[in-house]
């Protein structure tokens, strides 16, 4: 029945970090993704909450009219026939809070560097040195989950998103002198979305370095430099201007590794903030993922809250591979309470936003947060998707993706990139490759239009995935 | 064609620009700080910016500046025994290695593209024999001379041209891609222009290591070998500007040989005269004989030692010719054989040859038994790199990431680098 679902708290996000409570909340006053359409008083008061995406209750059509007893009984067996399907690991605690972090955290703990776990090796603070964290395997280890919770620390601190990953930066450079930031206006300016405010004059103006704007000499140099030991972090202003650089992120940065043998590492940081903004215009709109993902030799990754923002960041900066990591316009204003003590995420790991039985919806970055407010409205309606943040781009974590097409066997993606070849394209591709024999139903791709964006707010708004769609979606994959 | 060879033969004119007083450079490097940081540079500045004022306001051809010198004294010789031997040692082996390069080609040993260096030894030799262990060299795909003066084994190149496993890339990277981490060879790149960046930022890291690491004896410089057509290109300028901008210990060596494939310089460039792009960006640029070893050594002796004192960069115009074609699959009929003739009577080793016994620096036996020798190791060079091995199958992903993780986590949970048989590229990845 309806009122087994899980859900019984305000709009949140679980995400698979060590709180309990864990709320990350849009901050009020950044601009909303969306349109900023006024909300009749009468809806914020039904629901209690103040809800962020207003015209979703304006859309949704029909809304509120349901037969309730017949949307019961379509739930009842739908469930039931998911419950039988499931696999046996899955007990009656299913949703409980701890057990689904146990679940998550066994991954995430891997790598983690822990306050209260066995100190650093000192050897990684030495120039040069780096210990040898070489996986052998990856899913094995269980760590105490009551240790992992209790080790939690009790307060974090509460930042926002580009505050995160400049504690992150700042964390990486304090702790290797050989991690510099390239990039236009990163260092007097503070970076043009500041993240990089403050590094300057605490570091030099040779360690944060404002370059004039030439992106593929930049770029270049920073591969250079990475080739000759130092880890250079890569600003692009805008993720479009590294268009520009694609000669050295394609050909030096993804190749000079093979091509040498071997021989250089090119262990560079290429970050900066992409997709759609507000009524930006085309050419600052751009979902460059899909352009980089075949190139061989880099990983990408796409951080969306602050809490994976900071944690991939100094993941990508501690890698020797070289890593892209995609930021979005629009979530640098996002507000959520981290860890006091120092973490570091897994590169090539997803995550677990929201368990489910009924539907898998993979995303990643601003897309997250419509599937999330979808999954409001279809958790109300009575279904229970899993929402994965996939967070890595290249390589996918097949992995989690996999156990959660077993769990639910259907799957809906979702994603900024364009129609054709964007990420979820591949995703398409590489479940359908790995995971045909468990999918009850063909893959449900939503993607952006096949347009340059356009400025026009209205038409913005259609060239992205809206969470109505997302909630149809769901609906028609569930039949 | 409108400009004929004939417009080339005599040597440039030595031109001398000298920044005047009445034309003062609108941002002044001396005076102001740019790093904010660092206090180290803004001693160094302090101290030496009188001197460093007079050097960079004089922007002359070094070989005019040579050519007085000489006519004033012969006994005062340019290079010691040991010196010409090892340079000529050195052109011998370039030489010896690109022909028999070629040979190999047309037996079928070597595949795809291959450029080879003939002619233009002298650039190579008279700039890389200066060099250190620890500097680094950033060539083209026109790259084994350079691999080799900087001290690859000649094994180690050749096993790298047939694509065998014991290359200095195993077999990897080929002809246009030679890399070495022990002798700091930045490769080795196959478009045109790209590897500019990367020199700068080899030139980058040596400034970051005496300045932010406190390296205090890192005064490693690196070369950047390009040619003509590339010096139309965007990378090139931009890289000028940031060198210029933070004073990088780099020098930019442009081996003007006059053609970009069939494309000749004059009808690409609408001033010719690269090394006048040197001053614009704020640097000496200097126009020198590519094809006198001594010439070029002299400027290289200047440029390097200014680019170890830390006062910046410097841009070089070689002029010089390649005897072949662009590749060895270009026919080459587009270039005058008369302009070909009138090069190769200038060939920079027999030039250097002649030199060295009429200074009786050397007498033919010893030169003699050099060219022997190399065509020894060359010889050897072939055995070698025909009896090595090709590579297995299991080497092809190994070296796509440094840290194999990058291949991400396969269905089973574990890292797809886990299986043993991940590299070999039959894993689904």
């Amino acid at each position: 029945s309806p009122n087994s679902l899980p859900h019984s708290t305000p709009f949140s996000i679980k995400s698979t970090n060590t709180h309990k409570n864990q709320k990350t909340f849009l901050n009020l006053s950044a601009p909303l993704p969306l349109l900023n359409k006024s909300i009749p008083k009468s809806y914020k008061l039904t629901f209690g909450f103040h809800f962020e995406f207003p015209h979703l209750l304006i859309f949704h059509n029909p809304p509120f009219f349901f037969n309730f007893k017949k949307m019961a009984s379509i739930f009842q067996g739908v469930g039931t026939a998911t419950t039988l399907s499931s696999s046996a690991s899955f007990d009656s605690n299913k949703f409980h809070p701890s057990s689904r972090r146990s679940l998550s955290e066994r991954k995430v703990s891997f790598l983690v560097v822990r306050s209260d776990a066995a100190k650093m090796n000192p050897g990684l603070n030495k120039i040069g040195g780096r210990a040898d964290q070489l996986v052998t395997n990856a899913v094995a280890t269980k760590p105490d989950t009551s240790a992992a919770s209790t080790a939690a620390s009790k307060s974090g601190h509460e930042l926002l998103l580009f505050e995160a990953l400049r504690e992150g930066l700042e964390e990486e450079m304090e702790r290797d002198s050989r991690v510099c930031i390239i990039g236009e206006d990163v260092g007097h300016y503070g970076g043009s979305y500041k993240v990089s405010k403050g590094l300057a004059p605490k570091y030099g103006d040779l360690r944060v370095l404002d370059t004039p704007i030439a992106e593929n000499a930049f770029t270049g140099m920073g591969i250079g430099a990475a080739m000759m030991g130092l880890r250079p972090i890569i600003e692009g202003m805008n993720m479009g201007f590294l268009l520009l650089a694609f000669n050295q992120i394609s050909n030096n940065c993804g190749m000079l590794h093979y091509t040498s043998g071997g021989q250089f590492k090119i262990p560079v940081v290429i970050r900066g903030p992409g997709g759609v903004g507000r009524q930006l215009g085309a050419e600052h709109s751009q979902r460059l993922e899909s352009y980089f993902q075949s190139i061989p030799g880099i990983q990408m990754v796409a951080c969306s809250t602050p809490y994976n923002a900071k944690g991939l960041m100094k993941a990508a900066i501690r890698s020797d591979n070289p890593v892209i990591l995609f930021e979005h316009v629009l979530l640098y204003n996002l507000k959520e309470t981290i860890p006091d003590e120092e973490y570091v995420l897994n590169l090539e790991e997803a995550e677990m936003v929201r368990p489910g039985e009924h539907v898998t919806i993979l995303t990643y970055s601003r897309m997250r947060y419509h599937v999330m407010q979808a999954a409001k409205t279809l958790v109300n309606k009575g279904y229970d998707p899993e929402v994965i943040d996939i967070r890595s781009l290249k390589p996918f974590d097949l992995h989690m993706i996999g156990n959660s097409v077993k769990k639910t066997h259907r799957v809906l993606i979702v994603e900024e990139c364009m129609r054709t070849g964007g990420i979820g394209a591949s995703l398409t591709a590489a479940i359908n490759e790995n995971f045909q024999d468990f999918l009850d139903a063909p893959i449900v791709c939503l993607s952006s239009q096949d347009v340059p964006t356009p400025y026009a707010g209205t038409l913005e708004e259609w060239t992205v995935v809206q969470p109505p769609q997302i909630v149809a979606a769901v609906e028609q994959l569930c039949r | 064609m409108a400009f004929s060879g004939a417009k080339i033969i005599q040597p440039l004119p030595l031109h001398t620009t000298i920044r005047s007083p009445n034309n003062p450079l609108l941002f002044d490097p001396f005076t102001s700080s740019p790093f904010l940081g660092s206090t180290r540079t803004l001693r160094l500045s302090q101290s030496i910016s009188a001197s460093q004022r007079r050097c960079a306001s004089h922007i002359v051809a070094v070989s005019d500046v040579f050519k007085e010198k000489k006519l004033k004294s012969n006994t005062n010789l340019l290079l010691t025994k040991e010196e010409g031997l090892q340079v000529y040692e050195d052109m011998i082996l370039g030489r010896a290695f690109e022909d028999m390069c070629a040979q190999m080609y047309y037996r079928g040993k070597m595949f795809g593209f291959v450029h080879l260096y003939n002619g233009q030894e002298a650039v190579s030799s008279g700039f890389i024999k200066l060099l250190k262990k620890e500097d680094s060299v950033v060539s083209t795909y026109r790259d084994h001379v350079h691999a080799l003066s900087k001290g690859v084994p000649a094994r180690a190149v050749m096993s790298e041209l047939f694509g065998k496993k014991t290359g200095c890339c195993r077999g990897q990277g080929g002809s246009m891609h030679m890399f070495s981490a022990e002798h700091n060879v930045l490769g080795g790149f196959a478009f045109i222009g790209e590897g500019i960046p990367v020199a700068t930022g080899a030139a980058f890291a040596s400034k970051y290591r005496r300045e932010v690491l406190k390296e205090a004896d890192c005064d490693h410089v690196t070369l950047a070998f390009f040619g003509d057509g590339t010096c139309n290109n965007g990378q090139f300028f931009e890289c000028l500007n940031m060198a210029a901008l933070w004073k990088l210990p780099i020098i930019f060596v442009v081996e003007n040989n006059l053609w970009a494939i069939g494309m000749s310089h004059l009808r690409s460039t609408s001033d010719p005269e690269i090394w006048k792009k040197g001053p614009a960006f704020g640097m000496p640029g200097v126009h020198v004989d590519g094809m006198d070893v001594l010439k070029v050594r002299e400027v290289a002796k200047e440029a390097i030692g200014r680019a170890r004192r830390g006062e910046g960069p410097t841009l070089v115009e070689c002029e010089t010719y390649r005897f072949r074609g662009h590749s060895l699959a270009d026919p080459d009929e587009l270039r005058d054989p008369a302009e070909k003739a009138r090069y190769a009577a200038r060939d920079p080793i027999t030039a250097l040859k002649k030199y060295l016994i009429e200074s009786k620096l050397a007498n033919e036996a010893e030169l003699l038994a050099i060219e022997k020798k190399i065509e020894e190791v060359v010889e050897d060079a072939v055995e070698f790199a025909d009896e090595s091995p090709a590579p297995s199958r299991s080497q092809l992903l190994e070296n796509v990431f440094a840290d194999p993780r990058g291949f991400g986590i396969g269905p089973d949970g574990s890292y797809r680098c886990e299986d043993p048989k991940f590299t070999e590229g039959t894993a689904q990845v």
